[in-house]
């Protein structure tokens, strides 16, 4: 189809809107409110273009090509009415640009600057209204929301309901759910599709600054296996570049006395989870499927929305305390360090992980394991912050004592990672006790790669049969529920595509730069000189220091309960008390 | 007998053209609701009564007078469309029409013994105070749906992805009531305009639909003695007309209000106008839900900011999402425009 935009003819297909044709074409055309990943809402009105032949100007999202159709996207007519809608919006939104996350590359600043927006001309009509914190986790600050409804959809698209709108007109406001029907699980696909930066993650970075500052404590950093295909986006890197040696130089240049890579403690989920896979096979009474439970979000789902499947949650703990918790006990006394002056921050793809980290059970000595928890984007903002050109940074290596990790332990960060970790693992240990050589033969599960909503098949483990499932995306988990008891082990992953698409991500992220990502992590897993978790020989000495000091209750596993709903902060800008409970 | 192309014929025939506002043709409106039944597919029928303009009062004027007659166009569609193709049908009034002529029309259901269509046909009734936006087609299937009630974007079209995204056929009571004159051969084209304001003889009548705003005045003994000005098709959303520009038909919903010029204040009635767009947006697109807010800020502010006031205004005109923010230029501008103080 021929398509005339600015005078120069393009070619389209059938179906595609003005919006897609342009970009194609690398005609920029401004927009808020549009995501590749959600439905067309058409609400912000920033991509008006002009049609020959149309009285009214047209949103390109939501408009069709047509043959022959002649566009303009950069008239007087159309910068004039974007220019008017621009300056509405930005007089709805609280700036708070001073330590905002998304300052340094801030959609509604740059368009605000190309469009010479007057900015005084309007009060902000928005000064005073609601927070909404969801946990320690995530938030939604109605001083700041532009009325996209990004956020609500993204909630919906994860099954989980949560956030409403209530209200309407310019009285119109982002809600949690009252009616007590659903929780929020902190997944954090909100902050992700908001460009406002009104839902987002509760902010960890500033008490990380305070403890970097603070001489009298060792920080340590550990970062997980998605971060390192993702951080490089903040910087201009190609999607999906590994920059794990530039994150340990960044992160020691943040001042942090060492960096741990969490794929160590993946590797530890994997030998606890796949030795509880075996271990359940042995057992007639066991709990099946057994369940992956590394992903806090899918774990705040199963407390809420089924109880009923926590016995079917694997006991091995998540890799982030895995790490953690290894690096206040074994590290302290390997190094000869107090383990009390031992703080631990985590760099994660994720939200949820905040959560997780303050959850009762991962502390240990009245301390959290996990001090602090900063998602991929606080820490891009950090590197950017304290003027750390992160592009210019030589790779370095992290702590000696706790490697890299296995390249199963890499492909955590991909829906069905954990999966394959598990299975290659368990494989192999089924060999050895079968004195088989086939069991120890395969590798690669290719099966429960990708990024499909929902994955199964039918395995041999070590002539054992076993049916497995992977979800990612929690909506998908319809799929698999009806027919549960058919399967032996499932994996479940709250955010599309897995870790990888993690709330905690870098903004934009769509499903083709997850599909970036997840090539990025793949190349790892291939690179790595060990592939598989049991073959890492540092982990096998911790996991034996771990049985001497007879530790495994505290280290290395866990437990659910049912939840009655989240946990709601409303932070009332007008009054003064906070107003905290279990919604 | 009455078959399905017979009751096409005469709908198209009359010329129907759909009464709720916008004029669209009936019997292009009913075909593309059966094309798109085809093959397995159920679909729905709603009657929108819900007549949020204001100043309008003809569909409490019809179903009042003719409930006969609208549950007749209705069961006319049913039988067009197919019986065993319609899930249900909607009757959506506002409260006080259901309150007053709901049990008349529940009455006619009764007597007509139409079986199972009665046992189809549901009342919806509009919830208080909600948002004149829920008379548009479409937000008005989000209301049935209880989602937030807001105009969808088209395509697709109720016509073919309606109601829980089925086919659905929408038209306005008026609409209805003339389907079943058509198809009785009793159409004479004339529709119903409702007359009110600064005049003697306010109310609903059914005159001739090719009639200027004039003639509609004079024939109905409403010609005002003294100057005036009139807002044409709704009281919020309707054009206003010097005296001297009323050899037009009257468009929309078919309202002829009448302002008396000396006694009108004008400042009160553009107040008017911008309160009642500020509360009715329903807040989906920036440029209305905030656009509303702010004229009615800045004309309530000291200096009066006019060149953000217009810029804002002509922002509505090519930018909004539906007809409702559109027409408060329209509105503004044709007031500033045609009456002169």
């Amino acid at each position: 189809m021929r398509v005339i935009i600015n005078n120069k003819e393009l070619s389209g297909r059938t179906g595609q809107t003005i919006l897609e044709l342009a970009r194609e074409n690398g005609i920029k055309l401004p927009s808020l409110c549009y995501h590749p990943d959600l439905e067309v809402k058409a609400n912000c009105r920033l991509c008006v273009v002009e049609i020959s032949g149309q009285d009214k100007l047209a949103a390109a999202c939501s408009t069709a090509i047509r043959e022959g159709m002649d566009i303009r996207t950069d008239s007087l007519r159309v910068k004039k009415a974007r220019a008017i809608n621009l300056e509405l919006i930005l007089a709805e939104h609280t700036k708070k640009c001073g330590d905002c996350l998304l300052s340094p590359d801030c959609e509604l600043l740059h368009l605000a600057k190309t469009y010479k927006i007057k900015t005084d001309r309007l009060d902000n009509r928005k000064k005073g209204r609601k927070t909404y914190r969801f946990a320690n986790a995530v938030e939604i600050d109605g001083e700041q929301c532009i009325d996209c409804q990004n956020c609500v959809e993204a909630c919906s698209r994860q099954g989980v309901h949560y956030l409403k709108i209530a209200g309407s007109g310019s009285r119109q406001e982002i809600v949690p759910d009252s009616q007590g029907k659903s929780a929020c699980v902190y997944c954090g696909q909100c902050t992700l599709h908001c460009p406002a930066a009104s839902a987002q993650e509760q902010s960890d970075w500033p008490a990380v600054l305070r403890l970097l500052q603070d001489k009298n404590k060792i920080a340590l950093a550990q970062f997980a296996p998605s971060v390192r295909v993702a951080l490089g986006e903040e910087f201009a890197l190609p999607y999906g570049t590994n920059c794990e040696g530039k994150i340990n130089s960044a992160l020691k240049r943040l001042g942090f006395r060492q960096v741990a890579d969490v794929n160590f403690g993946a590797d530890i989920t994997t030998l606890v989870e796949a030795e509880e896979l075996l271990e359940r096979l042995k057992d007639k009474k066991a709990a099946w499927p057994m369940m992956t439970s590394c992903c806090p979000a899918w774990v705040a789902y199963a407390e809420y929305y089924h109880p009923e499947l926590l016995d079917n949650l694997t006991t091995a703990r998540s890799p982030q305390i895995h790490l953690a918790g290894a690096l206040k006990t074994y590290w302290a006394e390997k190094k000869q360090m107090n383990p009390k002056n031992v703080f631990v921050v985590s760099i994660v793809p994720c939200t949820a992980k905040k959560y997780e980290a303050a959850r009762p059970e991962f502390r240990r000595k009245g301390r959290p394991l996990v001090d602090y928890v900063l998602t991929t984007r606080e820490l891009a903002y950090l590197i950017k912050r304290q003027g750390i050109d992160f592009k210019k940074l030589s790779p370095s290596s992290g702590d000696r004592l706790f490697n890299a990790g296995s390249g199963a332990a890499a492909i955590y960060g991909a829906s069905g990672g954990v999966m394959e970790s598990a299975l290659r693992t368990a494989t192999a240990l089924l060999g050895r006790d079968n004195r088989s050589k086939l069991g120890d033969s395969r590798l690669e599960f290719k099966e429960v790669r990708g990024l499909a909503g929902f994955k199964e098949a039918t395995l041999d483990l070590a002539g054992r049969k076993l049916r497995v499932g992977v979800v990612n995306g929690l909506s998908n988990l319809h799929r698999l529920l009806p027919r549960l008891k058919r399967y032996h082990y499932i994996e479940v992953m709250a955010c599309p595509g897995g870790c990888l698409g993690g709330g905690g991500q870098p903004l934009p992220t769509t499903a083709a730069i997850r599909a970036k990502r997840l090539a990025g992590l793949y190349e790892i897993d291939k690179g790595r000189n060990i592939r598989r978790a049991h073959e890492n020989t540092a982990m096998l000495q911790y996991r034996s220091w771990v049985k001497e000091r007879r530790l495994g209750k505290e280290l290395l596993y866990t437990g659910f309960k049912k939840s009655r709903g989240s946990i709601l902060t409303v932070i009332n800008k007008n009054k003064k008390p906070l107003l905290s409970f279990l919604h | 007998m009455t078959t399905a192309s017979n009751i096409l014929l005469k709908i198209s025939e009359a010329g129907l053209v759909g009464r709720g506002g916008a004029g669209y043709p009936t019997a292009a409106k009913w075909s593309a609701v059966k094309t798109a039944l085809k093959g397995k597919k159920q679909g729905y029928i709603i009657l929108n009564g819900a007549e949020g303009e204001p100043g309008v009062k003809k569909d409490g004027y019809i179903v009042k007078h003719y409930p006969d007659a609208v549950i007749d166009g209705l069961y006319l569609a049913e039988r067009f469309l197919g019986p065993e193709k319609i899930k249900k049908i909607y009757i959506f009034l506002n409260r006080e029409y259901f309150e007053s002529y709901g049990p008349g029309l529940k009455r006619v259901l009764a007597q007509k013994k139409y079986h199972l269509f009665s046992e189809k046909t549901e009342f919806f009734i509009k919830p208080e105070r909600l948002a004149y936006i829920s008379g548009e087609e479409s937000a008005l299937l989000n209301l049935i749906e209880g989602k937030k009630v807001e105009p969808r974007l088209r395509p697709p079209y109720p016509t073919a992805h309606g109601l829980h995204g089925r086919p659905t056929l929408i038209n306005n009571t008026e609409t209805f009531y003339n389907v079943s004159l058509a198809v009785a051969g009793r159409y004479e084209e004339r529709r119903f305009y409702t007359i009110g304001g600064a005049i003697k003889h306010p109310g609903v009548y059914a005159l001739p639909e090719t009639l200027s705003i004039e003639e509609v005045l004079r024939r109905t003994d409403n010609w005002p003695s003294r100057p005036f000005f009139v807002s044409v098709g709704g009281e919020a959303s309707g054009e206003i007309l010097n005296s001297g520009q009323l050899s037009s038909p009257v468009e929309g919903a078919g309202l002829v209000m009448v302002y008396d010029k000396e006694r009108t204040s004008r400042h009160k009635l553009v107040k008017y106008w911008l309160k009642f767009y500020h509360e009715q947006s329903c807040g989906q697109c920036s440029i209305c839900r905030e656009g509303t807010y702010r004229l009615e800020e800045i004309a309530a502010r000291k200096p009066f900011d006019h060149k953000l006031f217009w810029e804002i205004v002509d922002g509505l005109e090519e930018s909004s999402f539906c007809a409702l923010g559109a027409s408060i230029p329209m509105v503004l501008k044709s007031y500033l425009n045609n009456i002169k103080n």
